[in-house]
């Protein structure tokens, strides 16, 4: 009798509370999509002007986002050190930039072309070198160890990383040289997209179209992929595992490269910027569902709108003193009521 | 219980013979003790090679705060094994709490409770500071109730993440709470203070009638440390009691393997959730009495380099060992206090090398995280049963590791 009975109001627990859950949530979407919409319609103009900056931040999120989430797919662990790399690749291109190209701005177009591209591809290979180190040298002998262990040492590589930056670049602000103009490229009923802000977008879709290419359908891809189902089968199947893994942080510290080019070409950096950044970045990733290319690039377009229409908007914008919260109270949320993201998968053990 | 007892090596038996152990003991105790007059008699002007003189009573004072609250996050990161990097929250609720109800910050009320060595005609609320410590290591814990309850039910490092957004918003809502529908809370960026030291036997002075001079005649610097001191001990006590005990037993078998604890038995929301609310209550009561000693809550003290600091010390002592963390506590803020800026000082006029140690501060934390990982995760005083499973690993390893390195 007593065992009957116990089940059952778990049962009706059970059914009730998503129901619950998911009115609040569709409450609050409904508060959001109205807000939005209020100001869509108070002001047509700067609503696309905001959603154009938002689409920008976005793409450098999604970038980075994508590094915390291709490490995570193949590790389960958070790279801490990742936005660090991040900030401390921004840096470093300001350096290429100014100091290697001596590029001012005056130049002619195909010289700042050239010149972007190549400090592009410079980053990217710093980048990637800076994030396989970080792994060779503080993961790789970690991985048979409980894995909060390598977790804490991602925090303190990260301050690592950081210390590096302000080794080298002291705590000023750098910024880089005005290469490209504030001229809009086209301009829409009012609403124009500036060079400076096309070309992230210009730079970023390529990039993820490589990725997802590169993961899906090549044979470096598919290693990846086994790896990070179950690192033992794959070095079964004559995959290198360490070579798998390593080659994954390369790419993710490449997309960081990308991603401080881009980031430096339209705001200021210095040594800290990768935290901050970093953190919001993963909860783009986290957003999208963990471990999901296009999961990722979601989130971090998502937190990008989230961000610029915070503080952008006219009418009841909380302001960027708020920016902060919002993001991680966005997280803490998805975390509590889908840790398995927008786009990702429920697993066996949960999250 | 009998089973439990024999077959369960998990505590050893404090043994009843003196020591090595207890020796050392009460030797650091009374040193620790005797510390302020020490170092006024001799201590004071004594200088010492590299670091060039000993801690000042006031940076004693730092140090054994610091280290309470290291003992506080050893309960949540030693023994439940849950990384918490959000801890300056609770230091920052701590701090607050005190700033709210021992303190002039709320001007139009004029409430004293029991309140000692404050001026009556003070307006604000002003209550006792004992019992304000008392009040913020419970509001503390609730607010570790309460973070807690949602986000336990996360894996660890979803869990890290959470905490850390948590770390992160707490500062930014203090800072900005200065005009919630224009309520002061927080007074925003410039920190709530003066707050009111603790009476320090005002009351019993008075009621022996003791001339005010005879309890003048302590320095406020030493009764602070004293005080410090035994909150300390009393937090060590507690915390060292509380590992032997069922709910510390049953932190440790969820520390090594969730599932198993889970069908062992041990209900596992409640006890990690008692691991944050118990960890949470000691950061709250160092938080305040921090506040009270520097006499405000400032806003830009709570920031994530903290929390990693305090998580430093967790790790250099050893997870779950509470003589470990003690001691890398008083080290780690000793050298964050004085002792770098000295080294550097040393460094920079005796040798050649010319080296802002403070500046690099952080770095120099990174690194001992990394290596302390990577060589000698178990801690500089290992708990015996975290080197076991260090050693002979947890239900989470794979195989992999083990065969390839």
């Amino acid at each position: 009798m007593t065992v009957e009975a116990t089940p059952e109001p778990r049962l009706r627990t059970r059914r009730k509370r998503p129901d619950l859950l998911s009115v609040l949530g569709i409450l609050f979407v409904l508060v959001i999509v109205a807000w939005l919409l209020v100001n869509l319609i108070d002001d047509p103009q700067q609503f696309f002007n905001v959603a154009l900056i938002g689409l920008t931040t976005g793409s450098v999120y999604a970038l980075v986002a994508l590094g915390y989430t291709l490490v995570y797919g193949i590790l389960q662990l958070i790279n801490f050190a990742h936005g660090d790399v991040f900030a401390l690749c921004g840096l470093v291109s300001s350096s290429i930039m100014i100091g290697l190209f001596d590029l001012s701005g005056s130049e002619a177009v195909v010289v700042i072309g050239l010149g972007l591209l190549g400090t592009l591809l410079l980053t990217m290979a710093f980048g990637a070198t800076l994030n396989a180190s970080i792994e060779f040298i503080g993961y790789r002998r970690l991985r048979s160890q409980p894995r909060l262990t390598m977790l804490i040492s991602a925090v303190g590589m990260s301050f690592i990383v950081q210390n590096i930056s302000l080794a080298i670049y002291d705590v000023n602000y750098r910024s880089a040289p005005p290469l490209l103009s504030s001229e809009p490229a086209f301009t829409i009923g009012g609403v124009s997209m500036s060079w400076n802000k096309l070309i992230v977008v210009l730079i970023t879709i390529p990039v993820l179209i490589g990725l997802t290419w590169m993961v899906r359908s090549t044979k470096q891809g598919k290693a990846m992929r086994a790896t990070a189902q179950n690192q033992d089968a794959a070095a079964m199947m004559g995959i290198n595992v360490n070579r798998t893994i390593s080659f994954t942080f390369l790419l993710a510290g490449a997309l960081a490269g990308s991603a401080g080019v881009l980031y430096l070409l339209q705001f200021q950096m210095r040594y800290d910027t990768g935290f901050e950044l970093g953190l919001i970045a993963f909860t783009a990733a986290v957003l999208g569902g963990i471990g999901n290319l296009a999961g990722a690039t979601l989130g971090g377009l998502i937190i990008g709108f989230i961000q610029a229409f915070n503080e952008g908007l006219p009418i009841g914008s909380p302001g960027s003193d708020w920016t902060r919260s919002i993001v991680f109270g966005i997280l803490i949320a998805i975390l509590v009521f889908r840790p398995e993201g927008l786009l990702g998968e429920r697993t066996p053990e949960g999250a | 219980m009998a089973t439990e007892a024999t077959q369960t090596p998990l505590i050893r038996k404090p043994s009843a013979k003196p020591t090595i152990g207890w020796i050392i003991g009460i030797a650091a105790l009374a040193l620790a003790a005797l510390y302020p007059v020490l170092y006024e008699e001799m201590l004071g002007e004594m200088s010492i090679p590299v670091f060039r003189e000993w801690p000042s009573v006031s940076t004693a004072v730092i140090m054994i705060v610091f280290t309470m609250m290291a003992v506080g996050l050893n309960i949540v990161v030693g023994y439940a094994g849950l990384l918490d990097l959000g801890y300056v929250a609770f230091y920052a609720v701590g701090a607050y709490t005190a700033g709210w109800l021992a303190s002039g910050h709320f001007q139009q009320v004029k409430i004293h409770i029991l309140s000692s060595g404050v001026a009556a005609d003070l307006r604000g609320i002003h209550v006792n500071l004992w019992v304000v410590l008392l009040i913020a290591g419970t509001i503390t814990a609730v607010a570790g109730i309460l973070i807690g309850l949602p986000t336990l039910r996360l894996r660890g490092d979803y869990l890290a993440i959470v905490t850390l957004g948590f770390g992160e918003i707490i500062p930014q809502f203090v800072r900005n709470a200065d005009n919630l529908g224009g309520f002061n809370l927080t007074a925003g960026t410039f920190g709530i203070n003066p707050i009111d030291s603790p009476g320090f036997g005002t009351a019993l002075n008075d009621s022996l009638g003791l001339p005010i001079s005879f309890q003048q005649s302590f320095e406020k610097i030493n009764l602070f440390y004293w005080s410090a001191l035994v909150l300390l001990l009393f937090t060590i006590f507690c915390s060292i009691r509380l590992r032997g005990s069922r709910l510390g037993r049953a932190w440790i078998a969820i520390r090594e393997d969730e599932t198993a604890a889970a069908a062992m038995g041990v209900p596992l929301m409640r006890t990690k959730t008692a691991a944050y609310a118990l960890g949470a209550f000691f950061g709250g009561i160092a938080g305040a009495f921090y506040a009270s000693f520097k006499g405000g809550a400032f806003p830009s003290e709570f920031f994530f380099n903290i929390s990693v600091f305090l998580l430093c010390m967790v790790i250099l002592g050893g997870m779950g060992s509470v003589w470990g963390v003690v001691l890398a506590g008083l080290i780690l803020t000793y050298l964050n206090q004085e002792g770098l800026s000295n080294i550097g000082g040393w460094l920079n006029n005796e040798t050649p090398l010319d080296f802002e140690v403070a500046k690099y501060q952080f770095g120099i934390y990174g690194v001992i995280i990394v290596l302390m990982m990577l060589f000698r995760p178990v801690g500089l005083i290992p708990e015996g049963r975290r080197k076991q499973e260090i050693q002979e690993g947890t239900a989470t390893d794979t195989l992999y590791g083990e065969r390839h390195e």
